[in-house]
Parts: structure tokens; C-alpha cells; sequence
């Protein structure tokens, strides 16, 4: 793991030295607090109509208005925002030809990717951080189940590094970062919407295609159940992509 | 020490560099010649591990360069061409990455930059964002990362262009005092460069090794014949026709136009035949007056393009002459 530490440190410099990581930081805290104040509002409304009927009053919660919905909003968001992340990792040493002082340097090429990597990740945790005061607000103002709360944000963690890895993955097949951010928002958009597909794709690819939908996958999350696995299928989809980042990069060193 | 055996790289079915061999001692800068698109990036890319080879070996101070790869790279510096560097940056925290990622303990990195910014002159540039750099600080920042280290093998393709006179001349005195203890490969198109830094010159024409070997020998045993300069009082047409029927000449060539009536050519004889004294007694016998007579030594430029556009004969096309001399 020589030059871990080094690509890391570089890859985060780069992310806060430029306008990336601020600008994608703020879309996301804005619109994520769109969603908030707007899920509050929601419940607001539907708690002044539960003053005149009890059996509306028993039903709504915090959890299932204001929680499942935010978590599920902010997946989408990050849909999105995660290509805008990944696409220069790569595409950009590409293209300023540095990948080949990089190559040259004693740094495995495992640790350049992971290096990336986990500064993309670091910036997704910076990014969730931002919404600390959400779960804060939501305490003082009544109940709500932390477990679905955690779970969601687990869903978004894990949803965020299956995405990274398969953003860091196309910028190392393209110089373009414009390119490598359409494809890999073409690519994440495929593997989350491919469950429509399912109930016109015949039984078996029918269910095949639903275990390989990650909006399938979140679902859980976003209930609060942790399964077993989704949370696998996460860590392959991650390391899958990761493996072919490896792979792609040999493929470069061969090809000179 | 390098030693290169067999050495081949194919891009699909074009083989960029065709079994090429060569050792380079410690201590020695070697200079690898070779017009645009010979193959000297592709070779110095296998050099440093960054593409390994189609077939062949290299082996880096005893190292081989596929298993090895990654021990060799830690005694390696390496400038590429077009010297990429993260314009981002600032030059200390570009070098702060670089120890790092060289793996130079913490403890040392603060002098190292030290020592390498001082000995390539970035010292008054340090705070500066790489992007603001002229042409010939990012050059020098290209070669302070090579440095970073102090590797024992230094590689550098083409160092020295798009700097100015000055920036030159510092730049080959610092490679110079390189090669006390290290072993250095650079590649140029500058050949009086060659001959001014270079112990050794290994020259590479369409992925093939055409010659290796110091520049005064090649300067010396490779020129393919003897030249002479000669100025004299008469008309310039006499004095080539009297020249060229001389035995040994192989041509006379008019320089500038005659001034004052005096006429200078130059004339190109074969290399074992030493023509000057008979030339001499033959324009002395006309009556003229010879004004000059010297020998002309070939240059690195001369037998390095003499080198690069002699055609290989192919088999087949000599079959085809033996084949015709028969009919």
C-alpha cells in the first residue's frame, strides 16, 4: 500500500483547492435541505389534520414522513452528484499525460485507486456530515426511529462507494472529464432503474435484474432492515469496480 | 547498470522497438538519438516500468523490471517529455508529494526538498502555484522530481527543450555533475548536446539500434568518407573539373560564389585514400595559387544523419539484382 497516504492527501488537496468538492457540497445541502423543510411541512400540515382525527394521529411519525422520504431524496441526489465527484480522478492525470510520472513512481496501482477512491468517499462523508443538524432537529421536535435513520444513511454511504468505484472505473477509460461524468451517470442511472425492466424481461431475467437494481437494494436500507445481502451486494458492486480500475490500468501500461 | 537484452515492444502487429540491446555502465550518461518516432520515448517508458515489453529483458542494478518492478521504480527518477505536473499546486506541495509518494521518510523530506530545489534554482519560486511557472521552472520542478529521492537512475527525455541559452547551459551542468555517482539516459534532439554531456550515444532509427558507442569514436569510424575543404585563385569550373578526375574523389562541391577570383569547394574522397597531397600538387602544377587546403571532420549531426537514412538492403530486392546479373 506504498503512496496510499499520498494519492489520498493529493486527491483531497485537489478537491478543496478547486471549486469541486464546495460546489458539489453546497448543491447537495441545499437541495437536501429543500427536501427536509419540505418533508417538515408536510408532516406539519398532516399533524394539524390529526388534531381532529385520532386515527390519522396514531398512523404518522417522524420516521415514515419526514426520514424515509429525505433518505430516499437525498439517494437520488447523489445519483447525480457522485459522477461530478469521480470524473477527473483519472481522465485528468490522462490527459495532462501525469499518469505516466505516476506509473513511474514506486506506488502500486492498487494504492493509486484506493487512494482516489477513499478521498471521493471522504468527500461523500463530508457531504453527509453536512446534514448532522437534520437528526438534531428532528429530536427536538418529537420522536423518530434512529435504527431507520442510520440504515438510510448506511444505504447512502454504501450506494456513494459502489457509484465512486464505478465513476473511477470510466474516467480511466476516457481522457474526456465531461465524458467520463455522462457515462457514469449513464451507467449508475442503468443500474438503478434496471428493476423496471423486470416485469416485462421474463421470469428469470425478471428476477435477475431486480437483484442487480440498486434502487431495489436501498429500499431496505430506507426501511431500516439491514440485510446481509444488500450490504454484500454493495461491497461486490464496490470491489467489482475496483477490480476493474486494476484491470484497466494494466491494460494502459500495456498498451504503452 | 542497465542492461537491455532483446528488447521489443509491439503496438498491435507494428513493432515500435525491434530487438534492441545495450548496457549502460554506473556512472555514465548515455545519450539516446533518434529522429521522431524511432522509438526513444517507448524504450525510456520500459526503462522506467511504466510499459513492460512485448519480449526481452531489462535488467535495472540487477533488477528485472517486470518481477522487480516496483523496487526498481524506488531507484528511479524519471522526466518525461512533456513534463506533466499538477498545476494546482504550489512547487513546495508539489515536492512534499512527491517525497511522499517516493516514500522519503518524514524526517528527511524537509531537507530533501531543500537540497533538490537548491540544486536545480527553484528556491525563489517555492510559494508559487505551478500553473504561474515559465517554461523553464516547470523544467527545472520536472527534473527537481526526478531528483526527489536522489535515485541512483536517472532517465530524462529530451531535458533541455523550450529552454533559453542560459537555462540550457545550467541545466547540462547540472546533469554533468550528476554522472559522478549516478547512471544517466537522456534523449535529445540537440546533438552538440550529445557530445558535450554524454559519455556514451546509442542512436535508434525505426526501433532498431543502428550504433552505440562514445561520441568521438563514432565521429571518427563512422563517417563513410573524407572530406576537404580547398580555396584557390582560379575559375570555379576549372578547378572542379581538375579536382573531380582526380583518383579517390568522389565529388567536388561549389561552396559560395567566387570572391576576388578565389574559388572554394569542398571535396569528398574515399575514407582510405588520402587525396590532399595529390590534389595539392595538382593545382600547384596548373599554376594556381592554393590559397587554403583542410580537412574537415565529420560532426555527430553528419554521422547521425548518415546513420538514420541509410536504407537496409532487403534480402528479397538482392535476390531480385542476383536474379537479373544471372538473366
Amino acid at each position: 500500500m506504498t503512496g496510499f497516504l499520498a494519492i489520498f492527501r493529493k486527491e483531497m488537496a485537489n478537491f478543496f483547492v478547486s471549486p469541486i468538492a464546495y460546489s458539489v457540497i453546497t448543491i447537495f445541502l441545499l437541495i437536501s435541505g429543500f427536501f427536509f423543510w419540505a418533508n417538515l411541512s408536510v408532516m406539519s400540515l398532516i399533524s394539524l389534520q390529526a388534531a381532529n382525527d385520532p386515527m390519522i394521529s396514531q398512523r404518522i411519525n417522524l420516521t415514515d414522513v419526514v426520514v424515509r422520504p429525505l433518505t430516499q431524496n437525498m439517494s437520488i441526489v447523489l445519483l447525480f452528484l457522485i459522477p461530478l465527484l469521480t470524473m477527473r480522478l483519472f481522465s485528468e492525470e490522462k490527459k495532462t499525460g501525469a499518469i505516466e510520472l505516476l506509473m513511474t513512481y514506486p506506488i502500486s496501482d492498487l494504492s493509486a485507486v484506493l487512494g482516489k477512491f477513499f478521498a471521493a468517499l471522504a468527500v461523500l462523508i463530508v457531504m453527509l456530515s453536512g446534514t448532522i443538524s437534520y437528526p438534531i432537529i428532528l429530536w427536538r421536535l418529537g420522536e423518530f426511529d434512529v435504527g431507520v435513520f442510520l440504515s438510510g444513511y448506511l444505504g447512502l454511504l454504501m450506494m456513494g462507494a459502489a457509484f465512486a468505484g464505478l465513476g473511477i472505473f470510466v474516467s480511466i477509460m476516457t481522457e474526456n472529464q465531461i465524458v467520463s461524468a455522462a457515462i457514469s451517470f449513464g451507467l449508475a442511472l442503468m443500474f438503478w432503474i434496471i428493476s423496471w425492466a423486470s416485469s416485462f424481461a421474463g421470469q428469470t431475467w425478471g428476477v435477475i435484474l431486480k437483484q442487480l437494481s440498486i434502487l431495489e437494494r436501498l429500499e431496505s436500507f430506507h426501511k431500516g432492515i439491514l440485510s446481509l445481502s444488500d450490504l454484500s451486494f454493495f461491497l461486490f458492486f464496490t470491489v467489482f469496480f475496483i477490480f476493474l480500475c486494476l484491470r484497466s490500468l494494466e491494460s494502459l501500461r500495456w498498451r504503452g | 547498470m542497465i542492461e537491455v537484452q532483446g528488447l521489443t515492444k509491439y503496438f498491435g502487429r507494428l513493432a515500435a522497438i525491434n530487438n534492441i540491446s545495450f548496457t549502460v555502465q554506473t556512472g555514465s550518461v548515455v545519450g539516446f538519438l533518434g529522429p521522431n518516432g524511432a522509438g526513444k520515448t517507448t524504450t525510456m517508458r520500459m526503462l522506467t516500468c511504466y510499459t513492460p515489453p512485448s519480449s526481452g529483458s531489462i535488467r535495472i542494478l540487477g533488477m528485472d523490471a517486470l518481477s522487480d518492478s516496483m523496487k526498481i521504480r524506488r531507484n528511479l527518477g524519471y522526466l518525461p517529455e512533456n513534463v506533466p505536473l499538477y498545476d494546482w499546486m504550489r512547487v513546495c506541495s508539489y515536492l512534499d508529494f512527491v517525497c511522499r509518494a517516493k516514500g522519503v521518510p518524514s524526517g528527511n523530506r524537509k531537507a530533501e526538498i531543500e537540497r533538490v530545489s537548491s540544486s536545480v534554482g527553484l528556491d525563489d519560486v517555492m510559494g508559487k502555484l505551478v500553473k504561474w511557472l515559465s517554461k523553464g521552472y516547470r523544467q527545472r520542478l520536472g527534473l527537481a522530481q526526478a531528483l526527489i529521492g536522489d535515485p541512483p537512475i536517472i532517465i530524462l527525455d529530451e531535458p533541455t527543450i523550450g529552454l533559453d541559452p542560459r537555462q540550457i547551459r545550467e541545466i547540462r551542468s547540472l546533469i554533468k555533475g550528476l554522472s559522478k555517482n549516478k547512471t544517466v539516459i537522456l534523449s535529445t534532439h540537440i546533438l552538440p548536446e550529445v557530445s558535450q554531456i554524454c559519455d556514451r550515444v546509442i542512436i535508434i532509427n525505426r526501433g532498431t539500434l543502428v550504433a552505440e558507442d562514445t561520441p568521438s569514436n563514432l565521429m571518427a569510424v563512422k563517417g563513410k568518407s573524407r572530406r576537404c575543404s580547398i580555396a584557390v585563385r582560379a575559375l570555379e569550373t576549372d578547378l572542379t573539373n581538375l579536382l573531380s578526375a582526380a583518383p579517390g574523389v568522389l565529388s567536388v562541391k561549389t561552396g559560395a560564389s567566387e570572391i576576388d577570383g578565389v574559388a572554394v569547394v569542398t571535396v569528398e574522397s574515399l575514407p582510405e585514400v588520402e587525396v590532399r597531397s595529390e590534389l595539392a600538387r595538382l593545382i600547384v602544377a596548373r599554376g594556381w595559387d592554393l590559397l587554403e587546403l583542410k580537412s574537415i571532420d565529420f560532426s555527430l549531426e553528419d554521422v547521425f544523419i548518415d546513420l538514420i537514412t541509410e536504407e537496409p538492403i532487403e534480402p528479397q530486392s538482392t535476390e531480385n539484382l542476383q536474379n537479373k546479373e544471372v538473366a
